[in-house]
Parts: structure tokens; sequence; C-alpha cells
């Protein structure tokens, strides 16, 4: 207890001492909780800090645009950690894939999703929850198997957009649309109900890639952090939580 | 873009015209004497202007979801939940915008002043009579005030309809939301123009109640 006291004490009154540094790390709002598991980790590991702050990735991106002080940027897809390396916000060489997400077709109703999907087809719901396909890479994954599945037109009076895939979730979760399409990380942690995981083949692979930021390269903590999430204990730390891992 | 446009104008619209009426009662009762159950009213319409907009949205959600005991006579009309429909929106936009309808009529309805309504009350003129021909008139401009500053904050509303809404075009998409969206899809330009839309927006409206403000402090010295 004591110990614990002081151990807090000192790394309040003196965050950078002899050779640990801190670096900002902006993570995707999917992604919370195996960042916060591996965050901790990696301050056991390495002695270094990991701040994390959690938000839309479309946000992070504009923050980021206009000099937001993040060193790591662990987005929800693809796309914008290629923009930001496209505008010269990165260091070259940096971006990876750290997780692949997996769409899975929930209901909080045990028995109403089957194991094969025929949910969608028999119909029996009157809201279809996804993320915003504008914004999100789950919302166009689950658009694209809709589509690939010759169901789009036919249930899209049903969907109902959540801002992202959380709200997705939350729409689902509350049973306001009796069924949803959610990120498997989400379903992992839901008890109960019903869920169907989505073939891969339906969809684009929703890869989410992480990227050293320009502010980032003299950082020992952010330069760590990225090699880090590499590691085994990381990988295994995201499977766990319902994402592929290459 | 335009549909946009029309589906906020639309919700602000109907927001601002059935929340005159409902926070006219309110906002009389409020006026019209001291005492606990009045503070405690006055406190609980008050409460949409410290809570964030989302503890606003979760609660709607839930309380017009299908788990809710509100929705239990809807139900039974085949309605199962009214998150993610106009209606639902309109509901919201009600709870999350009274303050700003009710404020202004009380603070009216105190100016008007007590002894107007006795003298009137004293010659025998009916309650409905003194507040239809006395305090309705005298509170107009206040009238005027809960208009503007209830249409503008449902214009503003975000937190709420990104709860409840579900981005239905047409029904549940409007001006903040399609704007966090276009930021967030990174189509900052249309998001320029929409926030530029409402820029000017919240600029006519500070204009228009400072204005306002500057010809009921006329009148009342006109008056004197």
């Amino acid at each position: 207890m004591l110990r614990g006291l002081l151990a807090l004490a000192a790394s309040l009154l003196a965050p950078a001492t002899a050779g640990a540094a801190e670096a900002s790390v902006a993570v995707a709002a999917n992604f919370a909780e195996p960042a916060r598991i591996i965050a901790e980790r990696f301050r056991a590991r390495t002695g270094h800090t990991a701040t994390l702050s959690f938000g839309s990735s479309g946000q992070f991106y504009a923050q980021i645009a206009n000099g937001a002080p993040f060193q790591v940027f662990l987005s929800a897809d693809a796309e914008r950690p290629q923009r930001a390396e496209a505008a010269g916000l990165t260091v070259p060489g940096t971006r990876f894939t750290y997780a692949t997400g997996r769409l899975v077709l929930y209901s909080r109703d045990g028995g109403r999703v089957d194991g094969r999907g025929e949910v969608l087809r028999k119909g029996g719901f009157e809201k279809l929850a996804i993320a915003d396909p504008k914004t999100a890479p789950y919302g166009v994954a689950a658009v694209e198997t809709l589509r690939k599945l010759g169901l789009y037109d036919r249930l899209a009076p049903k969907i109902v957009q959540g801002a992202s895939i959380t709200q997705a979730w939350q729409f689902t979760q509350t049973g306001a649309a009796e069924v949803g399409f959610v990120a498997l990380s989400q379903a992992v942690a839901g008890t109960g109900g019903s869920r169907w995981l989505v073939p891969a083949s339906l969809h684009t692979p929703i890869d989410q890639q992480a990227v050293l930021l320009r502010t980032g390269r003299s950082n020992p903590a952010a330069v760590a952090f990225l090699q880090f999430l590499k590691s085994p204990e990381a990988k295994a730390v995201i499977r766990r939580y319902g994402y592929q891992v290459r | 873009m335009a549909e946009v446009i029309w589906t906020t104008a639309r919700l602000a619209g109907l927001t601002t015209v059935l929340l005159l009426v409902l926070a006219t009662p309110i906002a009389w009762w409020l006026a019209r004497g001291q005492g606990v159950a009045r503070e405690i009213v006055g406190a609980v319409v008050g409460l949409p202007i410290l809570l964030p907009p989302t503890v606003l949205g979760f609660y709607l959600l839930l309380a017009l979801g299908p788990d809710s005991l509100l929705m239990a006579p809807l139900q039974a009309l085949g309605v199962r939940t009214l998150a993610f429909t106009f209606t639902g929106l309109v509901i919201g936009s009600l709870v999350y915008s009274l303050p700003f309808a009710v404020q202004p009529l009380r603070n009216a309805f105190l100016a008007v002043g007590r002894h107007n309504l006795d003298a009137a009350a004293t010659l025998g003129a009916h309650p409905l009579t003194v507040f239809g021909r006395i305090a309705l008139p005298l509170a107009a401009p206040g009238y005027f005030v809960a208009a503007i500053l209830t249409f503008a904050h449902t214009v503003g509303e975000f937190g709420v309809v990104l709860m409840i809404g579900g981005g239905i075009p047409g029904k549940t998409e409007v001006l903040s939301i399609e704007i966090y969206r276009l930021v967030e899809a990174l189509e900052w330009r249309d998001a320029h123009v929409l926030a530029g839309l409402l820029v000017a927006f919240g600029f006519a409206v500070m204009l228009a109640l400072l204005m306002l403000e500057r010809r009921v402090a006329r009148t009342a010295t006109e008056d004197l």
C-alpha cells in the first residue's frame, strides 16, 4: 500500500525520469479495451508510458492535420493513416496493420440470429443497425455484405446508422434495433444474445492501421510502443478481443 | 444537402411551435408564486441546460426504446420504438430545448407585474381573460425571445440526435450531424459550406436578439 502510494507519488512528480519517456497515442474508440491492456503491459515491460486518447478516427485525423500533439495514431481503418502519410504527417515506412476486424450480425435476443445469417432473408425485425458507411469501415463492410447477399435494396428501409460502430452496438444492445452489424470485438464482450460471424469473403478486410506521426519521430516511447504493438504479447491481447492479426 | 437543411428546419420549427404552447402554462405557473414545489419544478425544467446532451440522448434512447415503460401503451398500438423516427427527434428536442422556452416566458410573465394582473382580477376579470388580454400581450417580447432561442438551440442540437437519430435521410438526418459526418469522412469542403451557413445563421440570431432587447428596453422607457 505504502509502496504503491510512493510509486504513484514518484510517477506523478517525475514522469520523465531515467530514460522513461511518454507518448501520446490517439486510439480509435473501438480499440479502447485492448489498447488499455497493451499500454499497461507496455509500461511494465519498458518503463515507458503510453497516454491513450480515445475518439473517432476521422476526428483524430482532423486534429492531427491541425497540429494535435499525438505521436502515435491507431486508426480504425487504413484510409486515414494512408491519408496522413500522403499529407506528410507521418514518419515514412512506419504504417502497418495492427488488427483486422471481423463483422458480426448480432441480436441481444437469444435465437433471433441463426448461425448462417438466414434471419436477413427471413426478416421479422423492424430495424437493422449498421455503422455509418460514409465514415466507418465496419459500415462499409456491412453494406458490402448486404449487397453480396443481394439483400441491400430489400433491407435498406430498415437500416439505421450509428455515427460509429460503437453506436451501432448501442442501438443493438438497447434493443432499439433488433439486429445489427457490429464488430466481433464488441460481440465477444456481450453475454447472451445470438450472432452470426459474417464470412470474411463477403466484404473487404477491415484493416486497422497504426502509424508513427512526425511529432513522435524522436520520442523513444512512441517508437517503442509501435514496436510493442507487433510483439507476440500484444498480438495475443488483440486476438483475445476478436481481431485477427497477421 | 437541401434535404438535411429542410429536415433541420422542420424539426426546429415544429419544436418551437409545440414548445411555446407547452411552456406557457409551466412558465405562467412558475411566475405566479413561490414555494418549494415551484423551485423544484423550475430546477427540473432547467436541467437540460447543464446536462450533457449525450446524457439526455442516452436516457431518451432508453425511454423511447422497446424496454421502456413509457412505451408500453404505444407498443400495444404496434409502435415498437420511437428511436430513429422524426417523432422521436421532436420529443427529444422538446426536452432538450424546454428551458430555452420556459425561462424567457417566465421572465416575461414576471415582468408583467402582479399589480397589473391583480388590478384586472379585482375589477372582476376572469383569470383566462386576465391572461389573454393583459399578460399575453405584455409578454409578447418574451415569446419572440423564447421562439428565437428555441429554434436556434434546436438547430444546434447534436448529442441528442446523435444518440437517438440513426441517420435516416429525410427523417433524422440533421445539419449538426451532417457536419460531423462530413468532417469524419474527410469531406472538409462540404463541411465548410454547412458550418459557414450555421455561423451566419447564429450571427443573425444573436443580432436579432440584441435588437429585440434594445427595442424592448426602449418601449419600456417610453412607457414611463
